[in-house]
């Protein structure tokens, strides 16, 4: 099982024959990230240094390197140990504008749904609890309807499942809610207080004007953003415009409130404060994917035989000479990771995927003059020389599943009468003999118009010869969206009955629509037959 | 409260929850204290799979140890504030009774002028308001179906509320009473005094009062008996007396079924008919819309 995620303790220097203990990798890093420095300080001299980038480097002093160090690799005997807030430097390359452009658009999608009205002035997507409907787009859907939202968890699921053996945890990395609000909180907090550096200088002095500033802006940003995110989830539930004018005239219910302000609260708890830690100790997903993984599975990875052994080398020194791998050891990678892990330990369970340390290394890799791809996508198999296969039975599994799942779904919704039709025998007496000698049994029907326009319904009644249906009117008239109870009763000639029990079925039909019709069945108890046959 | 409970029980379970709570502190003290001091390598615990598999003894978060802190305090504060500590009722005084009375209340102000609004009506308007109807209806169904069935066409012992065949009256105000006050309909038992015999002349005459075929010389004697004994109540031409709610015995209508041997059972044994009393249990205003829908039966067309 060498694919399975390995735990932060666990680490693979451990194991390596020259491994020199941590003092040594510690000394290495000091040196690497002096040599770092000067470099950077060589190459700012030639291209001209912007102002941020000159102060990062004046700042990047013992306590960044203490805290990457901690970060990666200490371990606490204790049971609960101190979170060490994790500073993500900003990074930008192909996979940071792809988690952008994810963020953009599911936020978009997010904060702008509810805002749609979809024939006339009704909300196209509405959770109405009180009426217990559900309104999306052109459809209503009603409790009973609620094995399609099985379908579409199922659906989401193997969705997840899929991708996941394909192409590793991109949901982490790039759609996840957790990923999307975090990067756009880290937005708001580099804005204010600059990128890793910055705010890291920042945390560590002491309370004054600027930092008060600083810290209370940023929670400010924080907090309006978060409220906003609870209210437009209270949007999906309530009509966001009348929830928009409650607002504004301070005439919020007292629930709506609480739902707003814990939305508000969780947005802000989990976006702004425990982030990784979500992922990390929260997560139940974070937890299995490592059973979806395969060696064929595309997974972000250090390139070690090339990158080792890592040391600090001067751009114009070729590295063969100095018997050093490609990986400088710049410590970049560890510095851009939200989760602050070191992805050259080998693949971790603390890992989402995000792909920021493959952006930065590769800009590295550019100034350096190296090919890119030190650390990149790529598969166990193709990390050991052996071809990748993309189609493999699991894979081809969870597509054909999916895909008949998704069909049956489609098909169904496509199929979907707006009628429903429930029996419930009366339990007072099994049966009734009529006057006539006739035997009777009595049934409520519940007849549900999921419709959106009123209908005259037909009823009639199969399964034994000669079978009566006493109603109370003619044609039901039902109005849209409104379920009724009819109480009706069958009689049957007892000479046609062969059973104490025998099926019968109601149909139930649109007078104006043969589309819409349903049926469903019943019993129907009586005397034992005089003559056994 | 306490007619069967002694008073050491609310003591037992004080001590049981204090003592719940002081163990819980005690055991997260316990858990989180140990060396905070950072180690090269967390401790292994022993376990080992496929080789290199190990279980090792990482830290939680700090916050994840407060969580227990904070369910802790919540649960004294929850203690305090609502009853659950066996020897106190709670701050708040909270109980399952006043919550009942208050979600009673709330329903009543929601939907009591709804009720009002049809209580000042007369029955038989209300009986031609669909909206009343529907309402009527739905307190039918879960009210009145266990014994009058859902189409209120009765069973064996319960009166069918379709039929134009009224024990004590068809009258609003008749139906009113019987669902406000109920009903109590005593046949006593003939057995002793009418002899088996007596009992069998007696069912062949009432019989024979809605028309069925029957032994004429047994109808006759019987006859002799129905006028000395039956008469009170039934009346001398077997019609019946809505005031006793004794039932017409000419309009072929059986509530305990119309073949000799029933109508015999009937005689010989007596029969009691109750029907509840529903005023103090539903109100006067839900009462009123039944009595409107039952009511309502008598307008229909005649079943096809």
């Amino acid at each position: 099982m060498s694919q399975t995620p390995k735990d932060s303790g666990d680490r693979p220097e451990d194991k390596k024959k020259d491994n020199g203990g941590g003092e040594q990798r510690v000394a290495s890093l000091v040196e690497a990230q002096e040599q770092v420095r000067r470099q950077a300080a060589e190459r700012k001299r030639e291209s001209g240094p912007s102002k941020s980038e000159k102060f990062a480097a004046q700042r990047a002093g013992a306590s960044q390197r203490v805290i990457t160090l901690v970060e990666a690799d200490a371990v606490s005997e204790s049971l609960y140990a101190r979170h060490r807030k994790v500073y993500p430097r900003r990074v930008t390359g192909f996979f940071a504008d792809l988690r952008v452009i994810m963020a953009t658009l599911t936020l978009g999608i997010y904060y702008g749904l509810p805002w749609i009205n979809w024939g006339g002035d009704r909300q196209a997507f509405l959770i109405d609890l009180p009426n217990r409907k559900f309104h999306l787009f052109a459809w209503t859907f009603w409790p009973q309807d609620l094995f399609y939202l099985t379908a579409i968890l199922i659906i989401a699921a193997l969705s997840l499942f899929l991708f996941t053996a394909v192409a590793g945890r991109v949901w982490c990395g790039f759609t996840c809610p957790q990923t999307v609000w975090t990067e756009i909180f880290l937005w708001f907090e580099r804005k204010i207080e600059g990128d890793r550096p910055k705010q890291m200088k920042l945390a560590a002095q002491r309370w004054n004007r600027e930092k008060i500033l600083k810290r209370g802006a940023k929670h400010a940003v924080w907090i309006v953003f978060a409220l906003w995110t609870g209210f437009t989830f209270v949007g999906y539930f309530t009509p966001i415009r009348e929830l928009a004018v409650s607002v504004a005239q301070f005439t919020l219910g007292p629930w709506e409130t609480f739902w707003v302000l814990f939305y508000a609260l969780a947005t802000y708890g989990n976006a702004g404060w425990l982030r990784e830690q979500v992922c990390i100790y929260m997560c139940p997903y974070a937890r299995f994917q490592g059973v979806m993984f395969d060696r064929n599975t595309m997974i972000i990875s250090y390139d070690e035989p090339r990158g080792e052994p890592r040391g600090a080398r001067n751009r114009n020194v070729d590295p063969k000479s100095k018997q050093l791998g490609d990986c400088i050891d710049c410590t970049l990678c560890v510095q851009v990771c939200p989760t602050g892990i070191d992805i050259r330990n080998g693949l971790q369970y603390q890992c989402i995927a995000c792909a920021a340390c493959v952006d930065v290394c590769d800009s590295v890799m550019d100034k350096m003059g190296y090919p890119r791809g030190l650390i990149r996508y790529t598969t166990q198999n193709a990390l050991e020389g052996k071809p990748s296969r993309m189609l493999r039975p699991r894979v081809l599994v969870y597509t054909a599943v999916l895909a008949a799942i998704t069909l049956a779904l489609v098909t169904a919704v496509l199929l979907r009468v707006p009628l429903a039709l429930d029996v419930i025998r009366d339990r007072n007496a099994l049966y009734r003999e009529t006057d006539e000698g006739l035997i009777e049994n009595v049934y409520v029907l519940k007849v549900m118009n999921k419709d959106r326009d009123g209908h005259d319904y037909l009823l009639s009644a199969s399964g034994i010869d000669g079978l009566t249906l006493r109603q109370p009117a003619p044609q039901l008239r039902i109005a849209p969206g409104e379920v009724r109870e009819v109480p009706v009763s069958l009689a049957a000639d007892p000479a046609a009955l062969t059973a104490r029990s025998t099926k019968v079925r109601f149909h139930l039909r649109a007078a104006d629509d043969p589309r819409i019709r349903t049926e469903a069945q019943a019993a129907f108890l009586g005397p034992l037959p005089l003559t056994p046959r | 409260m306490n007619e069967f409970t002694s008073a050491f029980w609310p003591w037992y379970i004080f001590v049981l929850v204090a003592l719940s709570i002081a163990a819980v502190f005690g055991l997260i003290r316990w858990m989180s204290v140990g060396s905070n001091r950072p180690t090269e390598k967390a401790k292994t615990m022993g376990h080992k799979w496929d080789d290199d598999l190990e279980e090792l003894n990482n830290p939680l978060p700090r916050w994840w140890l407060n969580l227990f802190y904070i369910t802790l305090f919540f649960s004294i504060g929850y203690l305090i504030l609502y009853p659950g500590i066996g020897i106190a009722k709670g701050v708040l005084g909270w109980t399952q009774i006043n919550q009942y009375e208050r979600e009673i209340e709330a329903a009543n102000k929601l939907y009591g002028p709804i009720f009002a609004q049809y209580l000042k009506q007369d029955v038989r308007a209300v009986a031609g308001d669909p909206e009343a109807l529907k309402m009527g209806e739905r307190l039918y169904l879960t009210y009145c179906t266990a014994c009058h069935g859902s189409d209120a066409r009765g069973g064996p012992g319960y009166p069918n509320l379709r039929d134009a065949d009224w024990l004590y009256g068809g009258a609003p105000e008749q139906i009113k009473t019987s669902i406000m006050n109920g009903r109590m309909g005593v046949m006593p038992a003939w057995a002793q005094p009418l002899g088996q015999e007596g009992v069998q002349n007696v069912a062949e005459y009432v019989l024979s009062l809605s028309g069925r075929r029957v032994t004429e010389v047994a109808a006759e004697a019987g006859k002799e008996k129905f006028m000395q004994m039956c008469v009170v109540c039934h009346g001398a031409d077997g019609r019946g007396n809505i005031a006793l709610g004794a039932p017409d015995l000419t309009d072929g209508v059986w509530l305990y079924g119309g073949s000799q041997r029933a109508v015999m059972e009937t005689i010989a044994n007596g029969r009691q008919g109750r029907m509840p009393a529903h005023g103090e249990f539903l109100g006067e205003a839900k009462v009123h819309l039944l009595t409107a829908y039952v009511y309502s039966f008598l307008q229909e067309p005649p079943p096809q």
